[in-house]
């Protein structure tokens, strides 16, 4: 024990070679630790988030066409509609040999087409059919829909029309929504926009049944873009008016097409019974959406005054309410 | 070819098709979508669901009578379901294999040798059977001629640990939408299931203890093949040695997949059937036979009188003792909202396994595994939650009625759900109510113009209505106002410009006994634009033109009619106060349960 305690055992020695090897290997950690420190070092901290600078969507209308407006009767979608784009000067006015055509339907409900709370599977059908009849190279159908998308697509007809007829139908996943600002518009700012149903388009045509809504007292052709707006978009219900007049500015199309054959008159936008729709057998194309929304305010006994998202749109530039300056073609 | 690969082939093949059915569970119209797939066949084939459905229910429900394909297949083979067939038990199986890599031959060996508390898994089958034996008791006592009025509070518990349900669930609520969140390919918008923690913990669990013992699952807890090994008691033909020649090398042992000791007095209840022994023995000594293993065989679990018995007094008392809480009664919890269809609450618990097929195939994702209410008889039972999913339950759809494989959620008709046809006097199938909180709801507390939830509501007529007023804003009573017909002149600049044009305020002013509301077109700081002219009436009779005036702002107040909301919560789901909604639904109202009712009907 003493003997233990007096002469301890004989440590290893590091040899020279050993020793530099590892100072190296510690210099080196050492280095690099310091060396990222120094290139990463932020002393200021996030900031505050930067807004996206406003991004304007094409001007998908034809100049040369003109602003006009056709408002056909008829009981039968497919005759009416060809009689008012007829009136109009043909869809081959406005859609021309190798345009890719985006076709913005109203698909917000999981019902059946009987209900119309959407777009008419055999009216969209049509309008696809004559879009390629005047040399479309593709057609497009995109919504953003209220309810579950894939089956209001599936349950509106929408989803089959589109197929049968050629044309793509565009799912709202969210990857195909991009945050941008809408220039001019109160709150389409900084805020989730469906662009990627835009990709690629040449020209936009709005398809959309004429419905009774209790806030903004009208669903029609300029509401229809709220199926653009991705996000959390019933908050602009506390301003429905203005955000409608918001659409109508980020919205340049190519034509609307406002199908009022049956107007739902009560329990709107859903509907939901066949009690709650009046056959007024009447299809609304024009060039200009506020017209089209003016001249359909009609259909559900009101006027353009009863709705202040019309006389906002008109005063941002969107369009004209006074539709009868268009001269519109009406045919019988 | 050697039988193992026959048995690696179907193993592979099985659990593919499994994965397919998962797959296809999808709502939609494409071929890879629910279109008739078989998509609950193993839980049909499944016999502990059969049984326990037998015992709390006394019928077998449709499908489950594969489950008599399964029993007679596994009366004469033993138990082919674990080793062949068994989607959980390939994916252990996989797993054992993989951890027997990293092992010596005699650490494979040792880790494969029978231990005594592999029994356990009797010990849980027990548990799990006698809360459902104990409904089975309480029917017969109270049949017809006896009417005992004895009760003895059963439920289905099985599905706890059952394994099929167990793997069906964390497919359909980890493993799908984990694959599926980056890629879309399944769903289009990304599936949310809550209580992904204790799904993860219970599943990887499961499959990490492989690396420790091999099927360890299978070994000790799976009630399954607890039920397999006493239904494999009297099979034909069972694995065992053909001759009394034997270097007892124990080779046979270091791929053993039960641990039923093939080398010694053999287990038969313990064998899965893997057939490995008939190849690693060096010696051809074992194989698959009609006649007894010559060094003898144990067809019996290793059960104790003593373990028996606390095991069926711990299962029939569990039930009446987890009720204490009074969960099925004036306790309930009113957010417990189930799918439409199902059952009353004893009744739907009587049948439920917890399987998750109606939360895969719910097209908005709205059903809910549920893990935090009614203790551990609710656990992973489907409940809506309106917040999460694409939009509420949706009206003209009935899929998880119809995919549920034990009639938990019983098959209903579009005209039964919606109350219309046949089904018009018994009126539509509420899953709850409807409540507008009012200290919350924009119109109600804020003055803000809103009522998205009745425009969404889709019931015709609409369950949700509204009432006009017009309240005066704050700071909204002007005095010494200017009044002309087309606008208003005010003494001072106090308005924000432009605040009040949304098309929403309108001027109410009063004079002489008249008094005309008018819509304000815009405003600056000290003028307002009026929309639409006042009335020459209103100046007639009218002194001054310096009056007082009041902007108001037209509100539209929501209210529930009872007699027509079905608590789809598509309000809920759109109300845009996106928190603590100020619209919910609960459990108040739901037709399943007359004693929940709020209508005097």
């Amino acid at each position: 024990m003493s003997n233990r305690l007096k002469d301890p055992p004989p440590q290893p020695d590091i040899n020279r070679r050993d020793f530099l090897i590892r100072s190296a290997k510690a210099g080196i950690t050492l280095g690099t630790a310091a060396a990222f420190g120094y290139l990463l070092y932020d002393s200021a901290g996030p900031g505050a988030p930067v807004e996206k600078s406003s991004v304007a969507l094409p001007e998908y209308s034809v100049p040369e066409a003109g602003k006009k407006i056709a408002i056909a009767t008829g009981s039968d979608r497919i005759k009416t509609v060809n009689a008012a784009l007829k009136s109009l000067g043909g869809i081959e006015c406005f859609i021309k040999k190798g345009d890719r055509v985006l076709i913005k339907v109203n698909a917000a409900f999981a019902t059946p087409p009987s209900l119309c709370a959407t777009t008419n599977p055999e009216l969209l059908a049509e309008v696809t059919r004559l879009c390629f009849k005047a040399g479309a190279e593709a057609v497009a159908v995109a919504d953003n829909p209220i309810n579950d998308p894939e089956s209001c697509f599936a349950l509106s007809g929408i989803a089959d029309a589109a197929q049968n007829s050629g044309a793509n139908l565009i799912v709202p996943v969210e990857s195909l929504f991009t945050n941008i600002t809408i220039p001019g518009s109160n709150y389409i700012r900084n805020w989730p926009v469906f662009l990627g149903a835009f990709k690629g388009a040449t020209k936009l045509i709005g398809i959309a049944p004429v419905k009774d809504h209790h806030r903004s007292g009208a669903s029609m052709s300029m509401k229809n873009w709220y199926g653009f707006i991705g996000g959390r978009r019933n908050i602009f219900h506390q301003d429905i008016h203005t955000f409608i007049k918001d659409l109508a500015l980020m919205i340049k199309p190519t034509l609307v097409i406002l199908d009022g054959t049956f107007t739902m008159i009560s329990n709107g936008p859903t509907g939901g019974s066949v009690s709650d729709l009046k056959q007024t057998n009447t299809i609304i194309v024009s060039t200009d959406q506020v017209a089209a929304d003016a001249a359909g305010a009609g259909l559900l006994g009101k006027t353009p005054a009863d709705l202040p998202f019309i006389a906002k749109a008109e005063q941002a530039g969107a369009g004209t309410s006074d539709f009868e300056t268009l001269k519109p073609g009406r045919i019988l | 070819m050697k039988i193992t690969t026959v048995r690696r082939v179907a193993q592979v093949f099985f659990f593919v098709l499994f994965i397919w059915f998962c797959i296809v569970s999808t709502f939609g119209l494409s071929f890879w979508q629910s279109r008739g797939w078989p998509a609950n066949w193993f839980l049909q084939l499944d016999p502990l669901v059969a049984l326990g459905t037998i015992l709390t229910t006394g019928t077998l429900y449709s499908g489950l009578l594969w489950a008599l394909a399964t029993i007679v297949v596994t009366v004469i083979l033993g138990r082919f379901f674990c080793g062949w067939l068994c989607p959980f038990g390939a994916m252990h199986h996989f797993i054992g294999y993989l951890g027997s890599k990293g092992r010596s031959l005699r650490e494979n060996i040792n880790v494969n040798r029978y231990v005594g508390s592999q029994n356990i898994k009797y010990y849980i089958l027990l548990v799990l059977l006698c809360p459902a034996l104990a409904a089975l008791l309480s029917n017969i006592a109270n049949f017809s001629f006896l009417k005992l009025d004895w009760a003895l509070p059963g439920s289905l518990l099985t599905g706890l640990l059952d394994p099929i349900p167990l793997v069906y669930r964390s497919v359909n609520f980890l493993l799908l939408p984990f694959a599926d969140s980056s890629i879309h390919l399944i769903s289009a918008a990304p599936r949310h299931y809550e209580g992904v923690l204790l799904t993860c913990f219970v599943f990887f669990g499961a499959l990490i203890l492989n690396l420790v013992i091999p099927r360890f699952y299978c070994r000790f807890l799976c009630p399954l093949g607890a039920l397999y090994g006493v239904l494999g008691r009297y099979a034909l033909w069972r694995v065992g040695k053909k001759t009394s020649e034997c270097s007892q090398c124990r080779l046979c042992d270091s791929r053993c997949e039960g641990a039923c000791d093939p080398a010694g007095r053999i287990r038969t209840a313990e064998c899965v059937l893997c057939f490995n022994c008939l190849y690693t023995c060096n010696d051809d000594t074992i194989g698959y036979n009609t006649f007894r293993s010559v060094s003898g065989e144990i067809v019996s679990p290793d059960l104790s009188r003593r373990g028996f018995i606390t095991a069926a007094v711990c299962g029939l008392a569990a039930v009446p003792m987890l009720r204490l809480d009074g969960k099925l009664g004036k306790n309930y919890d009113p957010t417990l909202i189930r799918p439409p269809g199902s059952l009353p609450e004893p009744e739907f618990l009587d049948r439920c396994i917890r399987c998750g097929q109606c939360a895969r195939v719910c097209p908005t994702n709205v059903i809910q595994p549920n893990v935090t209410r009614e203790g551990i008889e609710g656990l992973w039972t489907p409940a809506l939650n309106m917040r999460t999913g694409s939009s509420g339950c949706q009206m003209n759809c009935t899929a998880c009625s119809h995919i549920c494989p034990t009639a938990a959620i019983r098959p209903i008709s579009l005209d039964e759900k919606l109350g219309r046809a046949n089904f018009e006097k018994t009126g539509p199938i509420r899953i709850g109510t409807a409540f507008v909180d009012r200290g919350r709801c924009l119109p109600w507390a804020m003055d803000k113009p809103c009522i998205v939830c009745q425009e969404n509501c889709p019931v015709s007529p609409k369950a949700i209505y509204v009432e006009e007023s017009f309240t005066t804003v704050r700071g909204g009573n002007l005095d010494s106002a200017n009044i002309s017909a087309n606008s208003v002149l005010l003494p001072n600049p106090v308005l924000l410009p432009n605040k009040f044009g949304t098309g929403d305020f309108f001027v109410l002013a009063e004079g002489g006994g008249i008094s005309a509301r008018t819509r304000i077109l815009s405003n600056s700081k000290n003028s307002i634009t009026l929309q639409s002219p006042i009335s020459p009436e209103f100046f007639a009779d009218y002194n001054s033109r310096l009056t007082k005036i009041a902007i108001q702002v037209r509100l539209q107040t929501p209210r529930v009619d009872l007699d027509r909301c079905t608590g789809c919560g598509i309000c809920e789901h759109e109300c845009p106060v996106s928190g603590l909604r100020a619209i919910r639904v609960s459990a108040e109202g739901e037709s399943r349960h007359r004693k929940h009712s709020l209508l005097l009907r």
